[in-house]
């Protein structure tokens, strides 16, 4: 018991910032006066790093994972293609990340936020808001339903874009894990234009935000299935390793 | 010997300007989905420790005011506690979450806080670091989170004594992390660039 303790609270991997986007990338060009220009400072995880807020069922309700209802009119459902995004949430580690809380929101299907600042021609639809959370189960599994987002034009200098994508937040069991990115749809032509996506350098890393069609998962007649599978930092591994020869 | 599978963490996205929605949704007028937005408040009366009140702005490299921003915060408790099951040194008071969330004001862009002040917590070598507060900082053209601490300029002797503070080299930029009291609370600006560019760490 003692040793899987001392693994709860072990130091997270460090950062492979060379797979994350670098602050700086001018083609974005919101980045260029929102990057820092100071090197990070290295710091010592401790427990103000390790350890991070946990969330309980009592805090999610009963539709908050489902898109097409959550907001919905009774009776009504919102305009756009049917779907099921799910996967496993992993560490780095491999190892299943259960009660992870994972929060999403995203454009309706002809492109359009539900957020006073957003002003693109495309209408709101009165039965789509946008916003959706749940927890991961004891293996770390997730599922949600929506609508597919549309692509849609943003105001970058140029004429740019977005893929369809689903923003997201995961928490892992430690705050030095918290990650924002987002989820995009294998086939979009966007894919490769996007000044955002293409913050990532490595088309590897790029490629693990995109969704696959998965036939096994779509339901006949009613729902197809995405499936992505999202990985948050994993723990020092020689002390998972210690662990597993202790046993 | 297993060998662990290697797997890369999924590269991080900007939260774009309409993080609201998935994280503040009912701030942003989509109400009816979640009864409150998580993170909203932290106290209730049961809370022990000191209130204290924090507010502060988020500034670009041209020295305008974001107003698409989130920040999240993550303490101790008074005694130096974390409400986490990594917590072995004891029971955080059930009463305090450590975990907010604020969204930068839409208009203004100010963002504020109602907390406790934190007691103190070991750094890794058990020395003790000054009361602390973890923030994580996302908007549109932040492509990364960023992490930064937030101190309290009144704990000058603690402060000394802080190995992080301590790891920053220029007593300048060491600064940047000290909320300082003005008038009902502190208050903490973020300064993405410029000369006063808060220090950021790699966590
Ligand atoms: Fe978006």
């Amino acid at each position: 018991m003692a040793d899987s303790q001392k693994e709860l609270g072990a130091a997270f991997n460090k950062r492979d910032r060379d797979w994350h986007p670098a602050a700086d990338t001018p083609a974005y060009r919101s980045t260029i006066l929102r990057s820092p220009k100071q090197k990070l400072v290295m710091l010592e995880q401790s427990l103000s790093e390790t350890t991070g807020p946990v969330f309980g069922q009592n805090a999610i309700g009963a539709l908050d994972h489902d898109l097409i209802q959550n907001f919905a009119q009774p009776g009504e459902s919102p305009i756009g293609e049917r779907i099921i995004v799910h996967g496993h949430i992993l560490d780095e580690n491999g190892r299943g990340v259960p009660n992870a809380l994972l929060e999403v929101w995203q454009a309706n299907a002809g492109g359009r936020y539900r957020h006073k600042n957003d002003s693109y021609l495309a209408p709101l639809d009165p039965n789509f808001g946008g916003c959706g959370r749940l927890l991961s189960d004891e293996n770390g599994y997730y599922s949600f339903r929506t609508i597919k987002p549309g692509p849609y034009p943003w105001p970058n200098g140029g004429n740019d874009w977005r893929p369809a994508h689903i923003h997201y937040s995961l928490f892992g069991s430690g705050f030095a894990q918290r990650l924002i990115t987002q989820i995009y749809f294998e086939g979009d032509p966007h894919i490769a234009l996007c000044p955002i996506l293409n913050s990532i350098n490595d088309p590897k890393a790029i490629d693990q935000l995109v969704a696959r069609l998965d036939m096994e998962h779509t339901v006949p007649m009613d729902i197809r299935a995405y499936r992505l599978n999202m990985i948050l930092r994993g723990r020092d591994s020689t002390m998972f390793e210690n662990r597993m020869e202790g046993n | 010997m297993s060998q662990a599978p290697n797997l890369k963490e999924s590269p991080s996205q900007t939260a774009g300007p309409y993080v609201h929605i998935g994280c503040t949704p009912n701030f942003v007028g989509i109400s009816g989905v979640y009864e409150e937005d998580a993170g909203r408040g932290m106290l209730s009366d049961e809370t022990k420790g000191e209130r204290i009140h924090i507010r502060g702005r988020i500034f670009d490299g041209a020295g305008d005011i974001v107003k698409d921003g989130l920040i999240e915060i993550w303490q101790a408790d008074a005694e130096g506690l974390y409400n986490s099951p990594d917590e072995t040194r004891g029971t955080a008071d059930p009463a305090f979450p450590g975990w907010g969330r604020q969204p930068t004001d839409l208009e203004r862009g100010d963002f504020v806080f109602d907390t406790i002040r934190p007691g103190r917590v070991p750094a890794s070598d058990g020395r003790m670091q000054a009361p602390h507060i973890s923030l994580w900082i996302v908007a549109r053209g932040i492509n990364i989170g960023l992490s930064t601490r937030l101190y309290l300029a009144d704990e000058a002797e603690a402060n000394a004594q802080d190995p992080v503070l301590a790891s920053i080299a220029d007593p300048m930029r060491r600064e940047t992390l000290l909320a300082v009291r003005e008038g009902d609370g502190f208050v903490f600006d973020i300064r993405l660039q410029g000369d006063r560019e808060t220090v950021f760490f790699d966590v």
